[in-house]
């Protein structure tokens, strides 16, 4: 059969949430284009209740993913950076339509975010080595300081890194055994909906990752006054929306992390792996 | 139609006593329970469907989550509760929210027997019922004099209702006279020493009987509607669905088909009849399709917490958010409800 007759095979993205790919409950979706304007794919357009499905969905699996052992977890995110490996061609399609760059760039970047994977999830079983410590006290107990998850942690992924900038944002949270619900980039969303078929097979449980896409502002801002997440990351946030997100986040002392200006390609350092963790320190009696 | 009378007022046994005919014998019975028409599954199915797709918004959402609340009775049934566990319960019942004292007491406290003086005393005069399961719940596999003794012990601690389980076995193998001669005799063991079965107010002397079918048990839509006809016709207060220790529950349609039944019973006999869907209930989507249903079916003479109730206990909590997000305009979380 010649190649020109066969009927295109479009995809419909879709949600990620719980483990599951819902269309949005308001049934809407928006269209999204390259960086030329030309279409691409309708996305799913998602509404307040899908962000609250998805807090709900996120607490769910909380338990379960900030219980198991920090080597599971690093397993779990290895086998995710082996799984968006062999997706290579795909990820660097879309994300060259995505962001207007030559195929070499792209795939450049998608390397790059693999490696970033990579490299997050050896942080798993290292991070307490580094943000916990053994405190010397004047009382005969051993006192140890070690790092725990802050809990349901929403995401506004960068609206200039629709791959690589979402990989160096969600990572760091869900190593450290947080869950996660994510904005995707608001333009670009579709590398962000189809790492979520990366993760959904990838023995990363349902739920410790719900995607959405849709309207940053209108998503951002229940999320942010939601009592049940427990800290936010601004970073695809604008400046006077992150202002109101942050006031809104007050009410039940969220944990903020603000926007600034980021660099994806650098070396992203340890700061978005400890911005989402609490310190728990144990006072243990010392044996006579 | 009849004047309405309620099943607990002394008037009900006269209404009941002009349908004796039907339940003379253990023949006449089977011919009047097998006579009734019989469900049509799809059409059932599809109406309870349809009402739940009613959209409920605003300030008939806040009506709503505030009845449901008011109708709830708050269970606990547990091999573990201890009279700590209980007295909780009762707290929680008495002011279900702390942060916001505009929201409702429930209607009732459900606990097991031995706990009917606990709750009983850590309720006081304020007016919620307790409500206490007998009859060797939820199998009911004992022989009658223990299930009358139970019933009896319960109704002594001080119980206001008794919430008691058909035994299903007889029903399932046709021995309806059986289970309708049981449903009288637990009746009878509902009325407080000194008392009469009639009650003029409808609390003081006799508990008030609610009968369980466990329709998760009863295999056919059929056969929800003559355990209906059954219960009510032996006097029941108010039918319930299940005991929540089954794998099916409540589910809507078997709902529905109880509502409709109290509704012909009602059309034929003037007798006011409760009902009470109890296990699975845990949104307050759920409920509020359930008061849809009731509103529907039997309409708003029903929609008091004399006339239905919601057996739960983790939905309370998701009212109780629900309703926090409703008054401050943000989704409150599990961190702001007690955990049971």
């Amino acid at each position: 059969m010649n190649q020109s007759d066969r009927l295109s095979v479009l995809k419909t993205y879709k949600l990620y949430l719980g483990g599951a790919f819902p269309r949005s409950e308001s049934g809407r979706v928006y269209e999204v284009t390259d960086s030329k304007n030309r279409w691409l794919a309708n996305a799913p357009l998602a509404s307040r209740k899908d962000a609250r499905d998805a807090v709900v969905a996120a607490r769910k699996a909380f338990g379960g993913w900030s219980g198991a052992t920090a080597y599971n977890r690093g397993q779990i995110l290895y086998r995710v950076a082996e799984m968006l490996e062999g997706r290579r061609d795909q990820f660097t399609a879309e994300v060259a339509a995505a962001e207007g760059l030559s195929k070499a760039k792209a795939a450049a970047v998608v390397e790059a975010a693999v490696d970033r994977w990579v490299w997050y999830a050896g942080w798993s079983d290292k991070v307490a080595q580094i943000a916990g410590s053994a405190n010397p006290v004047a009382g005969p107990y051993f006192n140890l300081s070690s790092p725990e998850p802050t809990g349901v942690v929403a995401v506004l992924a960068p609206q200039d890194s629709s791959f690589l900038g979402l990989v160096s944002v969600l990572a760091p949270v869900i190593v450290t055994g947080n869950t996660a619900v994510v904005v995707a980039a608001e333009d670009a969303p579709l590398p962000a909906l189809s790492l979520a078929e990366v993760l959904a097979t990838s023995d990363l449980p349902g739920g410790v990752v719900n995607i959405l896409s849709g309207r940053t502002a209108e998503l951002a801002t229940p999320l942010a006054a939601h009592q049940d997440v427990n800290a936010i990351d601004l970073t695809g946030a604008g400046a006077e929306l992150a202002t109101d997100l942050e006031r809104a986040a007050a009410d039940n002392l969220k944990r903020v992390r603000r926007p600034g200006p980021a660099d994806w390609a650098a070396d992203p350092g340890t700061d978005r792996l400890l911005a989402f963790l609490e310190t728990k320190t144990v006072w243990h009696p010392m044996g006579v | 139609m009849p004047i309405t009378v309620p099943a607990y007022g002394k008037e009900a046994a006269g209404r009941l006593a002009s349908m004796a005919d039907m339940t003379a014998d253990d023949g006449a019975l089977r011919r009047f329970l097998h006579g009734l028409p019989g469900v049509d599954a799809v059409g059932l199915q599809a109406r309870a469907a349809t009402l739940g797709t009613r959209s409920i918004k605003t300030t008939a959402k806040a009506y709503a989550i505030d009845l449901a609340i008011s109708m709830i009775d708050l269970t606990t049934l547990e091999g573990a509760d201890t009279p700590g566990k209980v007295r909780a319960l009762c707290a929680k019942a008495l002011l279900p929210d702390p942060t916001d004292r505009t929201a409702p007491r429930v209607a009732a406290v459900c606990v097991y027997p031995d706990m009917v003086a606990t709750a009983k005393e850590a309720l006081g005069g304020s007016g919620i019922q307790v409500a206490s399961v007998a009859t060797a719940f939820p199998a009911g596999r004992v022989a009658l004099p223990v299930k009358l003794a139970d019933t009896r012990d319960a109704v002594a601690a001080g119980a206001d209702e008794i919430d008691m389980v058909i035994d299903r076995g007889a029903f399932l193998s046709g021995r309806y006279m059986a289970v309708f001669e049981e449903i009288k005799a637990v009746k009878e063991a509902c009325v407080r020493a000194g008392g009469t079965s009639q009650s003029e107010t409808g609390g003081g002397s006799a508990a008030h009987l609610k009968v369980i079918f466990e329709t998760g048990e009863l295999q056919t839509y059929d056969n929800v509607r003559r355990a209906s006809w059954l219960a009510m016709l032996a006097g029941a207060d108010f039918i319930k669905t299940s005991t929540g220790k089954v794998a099916v529950n409540a589910t809507p349609p078997v709902t529905l088909l109880m509502l409709e039944a109290v509704r012909d019973f009602h059309e034929s006999t003037g007798v006011q009849v409760g009902v009470k869907p109890a296990g699975g209930i845990r949104t307050t989507k759920d409920a509020v399709k359930y008061l849809v249903m009731v509103n529907e079916t039997l309409g708003e003479r029903w929609l008091t917490a004399d006339w239905f109730r919601f057996g739960a206990s983790s939905l309370l909590n998701d009212l109780l958010m629900q309703r926090q997000k409703l008054s401050t305009g943000r989704y409150s979380g599990p961190d702001y409800v007690t955990v049971d």
